[in-house]
């Protein structure tokens, strides 16, 4: 390779990115995305759920190859336990998010990362679902995210990625912030 | 009538350029739609005081020279500072005189007022950044029976009726407005989205004081990270007060104010909150560290260690455990809404092609892109002062000079034909 490398890698190609939002800025239209997912119910409270394609750019695109989730319930709710809950890949999608920004901020700063270890807990008082008390929500109380990084940067610098990953997260945006919701219904 | 250049507004901005303008001999009217400081004189609140201290209020040909350096003007004040300049510099002032409409013609521009037609080889506008309080679209979802005020339409608390009031907006207007509402005996609630904390003293100096002589006001636009970014982060959470008060969220938790996320929507009666409070505030002390982190570097390498305070950094943003993310506003005796939600400027009179799909004006450093066409006044204009009325004089000198160099231009040109 003869192309210069910069001597901070994680992986990140912040060039590219860059050059994207420039692109984007000239042309909002391309910024317009579609974001898919299908489910199919297996069995129980197992289902199965891919993602495949996607809208952006200004056309159709496709990942490399399907992606599956499956998610269920755990033993104890009288389920089998074939994936995770789906309150579980909702963490999973935020830990994602947030893991992602880090290092392309991180990146972008020039910065070099180690290591980045995310630790949620997202209590919740299953008497919502249940029915038990209307006065108890279904979702969580909360969630708290804990990272532990190992970087070559000072603690603030390492907050100061962290807080402006949570700034530019879209999962972050979604949990945090109320977003409509429309579900229809066809009976085949 | 003719005039070589045509000053729209005639606050700080358009004032120091007219005395620019005079200095080089280039004649210019100032068309005014009311009089010399309108906007101090009919758009601020009663209690309200220049964020910045008087010896920092300095514009090209004159300054304040009056008996207190480290104070902070009062509306009244502003407004006869303001007018005072106006009078020694004999600026041009047209007053009572609304622009209409700006529009190119071959000669450069025809600008029609309430008070007849000017033709202009150049226009600056000098309206200001601040013309009308903007308050977001989910304004309209806003639950029967409240009442609705703007940081822009607030003047004190008499005004407000008697019960709670939820602030939106945790910036310059919604700090000290909530700070004033929470001591009348309202029961302030603050719904807090992005903000910059900044101390009203730091090692015993006015922060501008830092800023100003550690050359963070002068950082110069072509210079910034990200410079759309900088021209539209919420302004500080300062206030001008005798006693130097910091009004930051600390300081309103302990005066009893009620901390809240950001407003992002109404439902069912009941108002939504962000939950993205804690970090808005991490954000906020982060940025506030490294300014003074700055600010001591520059002080150690100027040999101050020893004459001022020793560095030392203030409490984290106490952020408070039991966020709501819904309040019913009526149950929680709230009567009114107050959007301190920032202010946009207004060009619905200028049919030049200059401004961008969100109706901002397309500009390098206040060099719009139409020749001859100019604004000053504007946040980082040309470097971070410029909203300041100290601001205002460098920009007026490097945007008469671009000025003076375009007619020459003209003139050169006109004489080639």
């Amino acid at each position: 390779m003869s192309t210069t490398k910069s001597p901070v890698d994680n992986g990140v190609n912040v060039e590219h990115l860059l050059t994207a939002r420039q692109a984007l800025t000239e042309t909002p239209a391309g910024a317009k995305f579609k974001w898919r997912a299908k489910c199919e119910w297996v069995n129980g409270t197992h289902s199965k759920t891919t993602v495949e394609d996607f809208f952006g750019l200004g056309e159709e695109q496709k990942h490399k190859r399907t992606h599956t989730f499956e998610s269920d319930h755990p033993e104890i709710f009288a389920s089998e336990d074939n994936g995770a809950t789906p309150v579980e890949i909702v963490l999973a999608a935020l830990a994602g998010c947030l893991t992602a920004g880090i290092a392309a901020v991180a990146q972008n700063r020039e910065i070099q990362l180690h290591s980045v270890t995310a630790t949620l807990e997202a209590p919740m008082d299953v008497q919502g679902i249940l029915g038990i008390d209307s006065d108890v929500r279904n979702g969580f109380d909360g969630i708290k995210v804990t990272y532990d990084i190992k970087a070559d940067a000072s603690p603030d610098e390492i907050k100061a990625i962290v807080a402006q990953s949570q700034k530019r997260s879209a999962v972050y945006d979604v949990i945090t912030n109320p977003t409509n919701v429309t579900v229809e219904v066809r009976k085949v | 009538m003719r005039v070589t250049t045509v000053i729209i507004g005639a606050g700080h901005a358009g004032l120091a350029m007219s005395q620019c303008l005079r200095t080089r001999s280039i004649d210019h009217v100032i068309l005014e739609r009311g009089e010399v400081a309108h906007s101090w004189k009919h758009e601020r609140w009663d209690s309200l005081r220049l964020l910045t201290p008087n010896w920092l209020s300095r514009l090209p040909g004159y300054r304040y020279e009056g008996p207190d350096p480290d104070g902070y003007l009062t509306m009244p004040e502003t407004i006869a500072f303001l007018e005072r300049y106006a009078s020694v510099t004999s600026a041009p002032v047209h007053p009572h005189t609304e622009v209409t409409s700006v529009r190119t013609n071959s000669n450069g521009y025809h600008v029609e007022t309430t008070q007849g037609e000017w033709e202009a080889r150049a226009v600056v506008l000098a309206t200001g950044a601040c013309n009308k309080a903007h308050v977001p679209p989910l304004a309209a979802a806003m639950p029967d029976g409240m009442a609705s005020v703007t940081s822009q339409d607030y003047r004190n608390p008499g005004q407000i009726a008697p019960g709670g009031v939820l602030v939106v907006g945790a910036s310059a207007s919604g700090t000290q407005i909530a700070e004033e509402l929470q001591r009348s005996g309202h029961a302030v609630t603050i719904a807090v989205g992005e903000h910059i904390r900044a101390p009203r003293v730091y090692r015993g100096r006015d922060i501008k004081w830092w800023m100003d002589a550690a050359g963070v006001l002068d950082d110069p636009y072509d210079e910034v990270d990200d410079l759309n970014r900088a021209r539209h982060v919420p302004s500080l959470q300062l206030a001008g007060s005798a006693e130097r008060r910091t009004v930051d969220l600390n300081h309103l938790g302990a005066l009893g104010v009620r901390m809240v996320g950001r407003l992002v929507g109404f439902a069912d009666g009941k108002a939504q909150f962000s939950g993205s409070l804690p970090n808005q505030c991490a954000l906020s002390d982060l940025k506030m560290n490294r300014l003074l982190d700055r600010i001591d570097a520059w002080a150690t390498e100027h040999g101050l260690d020893g004459a001022v305070d020793p560095p030392h950094r203030f409490e984290p943003t106490l952020v408070p455990h039991d966020l709501p993310i819904a309040l019913d506003l009526r149950q929680a005796g709230i009567r009114t809404v107050m959007w301190a939600t920032g202010y946009r400027p207004d060009y619905s009179w200028l049919e030049v092609p200059v401004l961008d799909r969100k109706g901002r004006i397309r500009h390098d450093g206040g060099v719009a892109a139409a020749p001859g066409l100019y604004v000053i006044g504007l946040p980082f204009l040309r470097r971070r002062k410029s909203s300041l009325i100290d601001g205002a004089g460098a920009d007026a000198q490097d945007l008469s000079e671009h000025l003076a160099r375009t007619l020459d231009g003209d003139a050169v040109a006109t004489a080639s034909d």
